[in-house]
């Protein structure tokens, strides 16, 4: 498959609903495996990577998940191309800096996709709408099975399977969940949730993941420990987390719709006036606008079709996505130019947010 | 008269400043050589290993104990791959799948740190059976050369009736290995690794 044809495919999770998608954009699992006998991609010699994709990529082009698959060298692929793919997340910010001997595997779904020689030989990940951790889990597991009889993987008993960090020891699995989080954010309770995540062993990101900014109030959260617990374990663990944050992030936005009404109806109006009418806009700006509308549809003060344009949109107006529709290269300035009209577009049959139902509580307050 | 190390000249070329500094214990006296960064790589005494030096100070007409007051002068590094603990340092990384076995002295406590556990509990590759599981495999005590390392072993074995299973080779290879590594043995642990590989894969075969 051709990387004009993957493009022209949104990932599945976008336009799928999943459970939980009101508040659970995405599930996704990866797991880290390397081959015995080489050594780690990052201490490895050129002619050592290169040995292993050759070793690793027909068993992952020949499986079934892959068949139709996009497979390239990132040698292959321009500065652009390689950034569409980490606004996609499938790839990693580190992995588009790679050169020789480092190539990338996914199914035309981009439900499944395979990084060679990033920091460890694989890196597999599966990616599902919504709260489905178990579901993406099984899937790769699957794979995982799979190769392990064609590949000769390192694996210790007492350390799991071994990887580059000690850090992914074990399960080598990363199991994470992308949350939109607006309601803890506002109410300002969003840094005591993350310390406590972090207190239970589970790491707390931004969008592109480690050291990046929460932009359009998304956050990671995901498993930090992988020795000494199972892959089950870790996911019912991280399972029951987010359904209590899923649970406080509803009583935040319960909570504002109590006390504070007026702010709330003014950062979704205020972000439906911007988004309709801006004709310059800067990612962080239509991010945290677009988070707006999102929680507008979660609340039904925006129609419920629009979450889907929402998703797309999350992702299309990133730098890279602009410039591959633009097909060329732009500044800065032409890139906020072209997301206004992206946007505005998109938004066309957007009418205005209806808070109506906000107004006849508040009128049963007063008649009480 | 005391010279400050910033103002010392190379013992050797007299020249240069010297940047590399040893001590050295000769007839119960300790001396001291200071050598300029140029001749210590030229004497090859920077080098991880540091096999050079004694052939150095015999050159400079001393025959004596040593010890290398530079960081680097004998460090543990992986036979199969050449990572060094400060490589490890550095990057927070390993080498290689053998660097968990050449460095594990210390990794227990780095990984509860992590972790909390140094056991896995997870998925385990079909090649590599479950430990309670495994049965014995009498064709392992075939094989001419295990015998060879088990026996040699410096560690004195514990009187055993029965023939020792593949875990328990495997276990005592992997100790093996450890104190030829210690020991800097590195062609041993080559040995070593290799008949670890052979036994892992035949356990994974049956």
């Amino acid at each position: 498959m051709r990387f004009s044809t993957l493009l022209k495919n949104p990932a599945e999770w976008m336009r799928t609903p999943g459970p939980e998608s009101d508040i659970v954009i995405t599930s996704r699992v990866r797991l880290a495996r390397n081959l015995t006998g080489h050594p780690f991609p990052g201490w490895a010699r050129k002619e050592d990577r290169l040995t292993i994709m050759e070793e690793v990529r027909s068993p992952l082009e020949s499986l079934a998940e892959m068949k139709d698959s996009f497979s390239e060298e990132m040698t292959k692929l321009s500065a652009i191309e390689k950034q569409v793919l980490v606004e996609r997340h499938l790839i990693s910010r580190e992995h588009a800096a790679k050169g020789t001997g480092c190539g990338t595997v996914m199914n035309r779904k981009q439900t499944i996709s395979v990084m060679i020689n990033e920091e460890d030989h694989l890196r597999m990940q599966a990616i599902r709408p919504g709260l489905q951790l178990l579901a993406a889990y099984r899937s790769l597991d699957q794979i995982d099975s799979t190769l392990e009889a064609d590949l000769p993987y390192a694996f210790d008993h007492q350390y799991g399977y071994l990887t580059a960090c000690p850090t992914n020891l074990g399960t080598g699995m990363r199991s994470s969940a992308m949350l939109h989080l607006p309601g803890l954010v506002l109410s300002e309770q969003i840094n005591q949730t993350i310390q406590g995540a972090n207190k239970i062993g589970l790491a707390v990101r931004g969008l592109y993941g480690e050291g990046t900014e929460a932009l359009a109030n998304l956050f990671q959260i995901s498993n930090q420990n992988t020795l000494g617990t199972n892959e089950q374990e870790i996911i019912e663990h991280l399972n029951r987390v987010i359904t209590q944050l899923i649970e406080n992030e509803k009583n935040a936005r319960m909570k504002i719709l109590e006390d504070r009404p007026t702010m709330m109806q003014d950062q979704i109006g205020r972000a439906y006036a911007v988004l309709k009418h801006a004709h310059i806009i800067t990612s962080k700006e239509a991010l945290n606008h677009l988070s707006m509308i999102r929680l507008g549809c979660d609340l039904g003060f925006v129609p419920e079709e629009e979450r889907e344009t929402i998703n797309v949109l999350l992702t299309e107006i990133q730098p890279a996505h602009l410039q591959i529709s633009a097909k060329r290269k732009l500044t800065p300035e032409e890139r906020d130019i072209l997301r206004a009209d992206i946007i505005r577009t998109s938004l066309n049959r957007l009418t205005p947010p209806d808070f109506s139902t906000i107004l006849t509580d508040r009128e049963n307050e007063d008649d009480e | 008269m005391t010279v400050s190390p910033a103002h010392m000249k190379c013992d050797l070329c007299q020249t240069e400043k010297a940047t590399v500094f040893f001590s050295q214990v000769a007839d119960g006296k300790l001396q001291k050589v200071n050598l300029c960064k140029k001749c210590a790589d030229e004497k090859g005494v920077t080098d991880p290993t540091g096999f050079a030096l004694a052939d150095m100070l015999e050159g400079m007409g001393e025959q004596s104990q040593t010890e290398v007051a530079t960081l680097d002068s004998e460090e543990l590094s992986c036979p199969s791959c050449g990572f060094t603990q400060s490589d490890f340092k550095k990057t927070g990384r390993f080498g290689c799948a053998d660097c968990y076995h050449v460095f594990d002295e210390g990794l227990d406590g780095l990984l509860e740190a992590m972790h909390k556990h140094t056991q896995h509990v997870g998925k385990t590759p079909a090649s590599f059976p479950d430990l309670p599981d495994l049965p014995d495999l009498p064709e392992l005590q075939d094989l001419p050369d295990l015998q060879d390392i088990t026996e040699s072993d410096s560690t004195p074995a514990p009187a055993e009736e029965t023939e020792p299973s593949p875990l328990d080779k495997l276990s005592k290879l992997k100790q093996a290995l450890s104190n030829s590594v210690e020991d800097e043995d590195y062609e041993e642990a080559a040995r070593l690794r290799d008949a670890i590989s052979q036994l892992e894969s035949q356990i994974g075969d049956s």
